[in-house]
């Protein structure tokens, strides 16, 4: 009886070992598929017209996606103008003045909820205060829900960030008769450059392959963001539209699409990794 | 305060700076105190008009306007229940692979591999989903399925992929980073003692995971599932993309359903009708409200756990 009974421990055991091996091994390989997958049938996409045309009708072929690929990085660009500042200074706020009061425990425990709440809901708020008083769906409004998504992820880096650089660096400054601000931004802030940046890139990482929120605000278009104030033209959520349609042309395009953004949220995330890294053993 | 009574122009730029970068940290709470606003204001004309009936009839007839979410509502919660259970015991025994099973060399590498998988954007998971998972679970696994466990009940209707099945195992590897991460930090940090003792009378390492590791770090493990379930309540693209968009409420797993944010992303744009947009954003704050409490729990049990793994 004993025996048998150490017998199906130990079978028991290996068993559960197996399947601890192989359920690591299927997440890397559904990660494997996933990125085979958009890197085949995105290279497929690519020629020169893709890259500097605007898209054609359906039905013609050729055609690009270069007015997306502009709206993305416009949009990327003017959320992050917008969030990153405002992230700051919260942050700030939350490591050198707010600390452990009230008020800054109460701003930290909503930003990590705000960090939580689906983008899809930002999208509706925006809409609901940019989207609908205006008459039309704009590009501004899309750049500001993306902003808002970054907010609580630069504040709490940024906070994060601060946190870990050494009093006695405060200290000295402030013992010179340097104010509070110059201290902050002369001493800390270049204590913690590397941090900072990483949470800057962390934040751009989060929204530059966000789709829900735009399809309430930026929406899409077939032209060059030229006017912010317009429907503008993104990869996201061409590659949405483009996906749903049944013409075979435009969910080709739709991979290319697909392709740059995976790249380009994977360099990002890849880099703030590399910096993180430098930072702890450096 | 000191600061208001002294006048030196250094002490003034700082009660500027401070007010400055508090009223960025004000920002944060006016714009959570407007999400809330806002979306009931938008939405009141359907809360008035459907009152509780929105949550569970399942009428969504927008050409008379008539709208109750059950099958959306339902949806966003089967799908997110197939996710936790896959997802969970994974995670878990992923954890318990790089922690317990391989030498720390290789299993930074993989655990970065698989926290890679949290940075793939979700629309790209939809494009995967749509065009190459769907397909697969339509020719291999769903088959296989039906052979298996008869042609009834959950595994009833035609094998055609796009469905809730394929959405909630879409949703499972979107969460399964985030959960693998937690309980691998969880797993390592029950002291090397306790599990030393355990293997010292002789058991098994999945012994000692089940009876020492997973018992120690449980409150970290159900943070875990918290974290995992609020992100997959509140995904949009890749459910959207392969759930299949159909208000009827089906027993079978396999068939075409549809989930709040599903709803949300595929009829908004065609919604110009008051009643029928208010019916949408009342949806998106049904949604609002439940991640709302989930992210509440979530933070208020974490903080008990650290206080709990804090003092020893």
């Amino acid at each position: 009886m004993r025996e048998k009974s150490l017998f199906w421990r130990e079978l028991k055991n290996r068993l559960v070992a197996g399947l601890s091996g192989f359920s690591a091994l299927l997440g890397l390989f559904v990660l494997g598929w996933i990125l085979y997958t958009v890197f085949l049938r995105g290279f497929m996409a690519f020629n020169l017209s893709f890259f500097t045309e605007l898209p054609h009708p359906p039905g013609m072929s050729g055609g690009g996606l270069a007015n997306a690929m502009l709206g993305t990085v416009l949009l990327t660009i003017l959320a992050t103008v917008i969030g990153v500042p405002i992230g700051l200074l919260a942050g700030v706020f939350l490591s050198e003045f707010g600390q452990h009061s009230k008020f800054a425990h109460t701003v930290r425990f909503f930003s990590n909820i705000l960090m939580g709440t689906p983008s899809i809901i930002i999208g509706i708020f925006v809409y609901t205060f940019l989207v609908v008083p205006v008459g039309h769906f704009s590009g501004y409004s899309g750049a500001v829900a993306l902003a808002i998504m970054m907010l609580p992820v630069v504040a709490r880096t940024t906070e994060d960030m601060l946190q870990m650089v050494p009093n006695a660096l405060r200290e000295s400054a402030l013992a010179l008769g340097t104010p509070r601000w110059k201290t902050t931004v002369n001493v800390v802030f270049r204590g913690a450059k590397t941090g900072l940046i990483t949470g800057v890139l962390l934040a751009v990482a989060r929204v530059s392959g966000e789709t829900a929120p735009l399809l309430f605000t930026a929406l899409n278009s077939p032209y060059w963001p030229t006017n912010l104030a317009n429907s503008t033209a993104n990869l996201t959520v061409t590659i949405f539209n483009y996906a749903m349609s049944p013409y075979e042309d435009w969910q080709q395009m739709a991979w290319g699409a697909s392709l740059l953004i995976t790249f380009g949220v994977l360099t990002v995330t890849l880099l703030t990794r590399f910096v993180l890294k430098e930072r702890k053993t450096g | 305060m000191a600061l208001f009574q002294e006048t030196s122009t250094q002490n003034r730029s700082d009660t500027v700076f401070k007010i400055i970068t508090m009223s960025g940290a004000a920002l944060i709470l006016l714009l959570m105190a407007a999400l809330f606003i806002q979306l009931f204001d938008s939405s009141w004309l359907s809360i008035r008009r459907f009152g509780l009936s929105f949550i569970y009839t399942n009428v969504w007839d927008p050409i008379r306007h008539i709208f109750g979410a059950a099958s959306s509502i339902y949806g966003t919660l089967i799908s997110t229940a197939i996710a936790m259970c896959i997802a969970l015991p994974l995670g878990i025994l992923i954890a318990m692979f790089l922690v317990e099973l391989i030498p720390p060399a290789i299993s930074k590498w993989i655990g970065a591999a698989i926290e890679l998988l949290a940075a793939v954007p979700s629309i790209i998971y939809g494009m995967w989903g749509l065009f190459v998972f769907a397909p697969f679970m339509a020719a291999y696994v769903q088959p296989f399925m039906k052979h298996l466990f008869g042609d009834i009940g959950l595994f009833s209707g035609p094998p055609i992929g796009i469905g809730m099945l394929t959405a909630g195992i879409i949703l499972a590897f979107m969460i399964l980073p985030f959960i693998t991460a937690v309980v691998r930090d969880v797993f390592a940090m029950v002291p090397a003692v306790v599990k030393e003792s355990a293997h010292g009378m002789g058991s098994t390492l999945w012994e000692v995971t089940r009876q020492v590791t997973i018992r120690y770090g449980f409150q970290g493990i159900i943070g875990a599932a918290f974290l995992g379930l609020s992100r997959a309540i509140g995904e949009t693209m890749a459910v959207t993309f392969v759930i299949g968009n159909s208000h009827r409420i089906s027993t079978s797993l396999f068939a075409p359903a549809n989930s709040i944010t599903a709803t949300l992303a595929n009829e908004f744009s065609e919604a110009s009708e008051p009643m029928y947009l208010s019916a949408l954003i009342e949806l998106g704050l049904l949604l609002f409200l439940l991640t709302f409490l989930i992210q509440v729990l979530a933070q208020f049990w974490l903080k008990r756990v650290k206080k709990s793994m804090g003092v020893q």
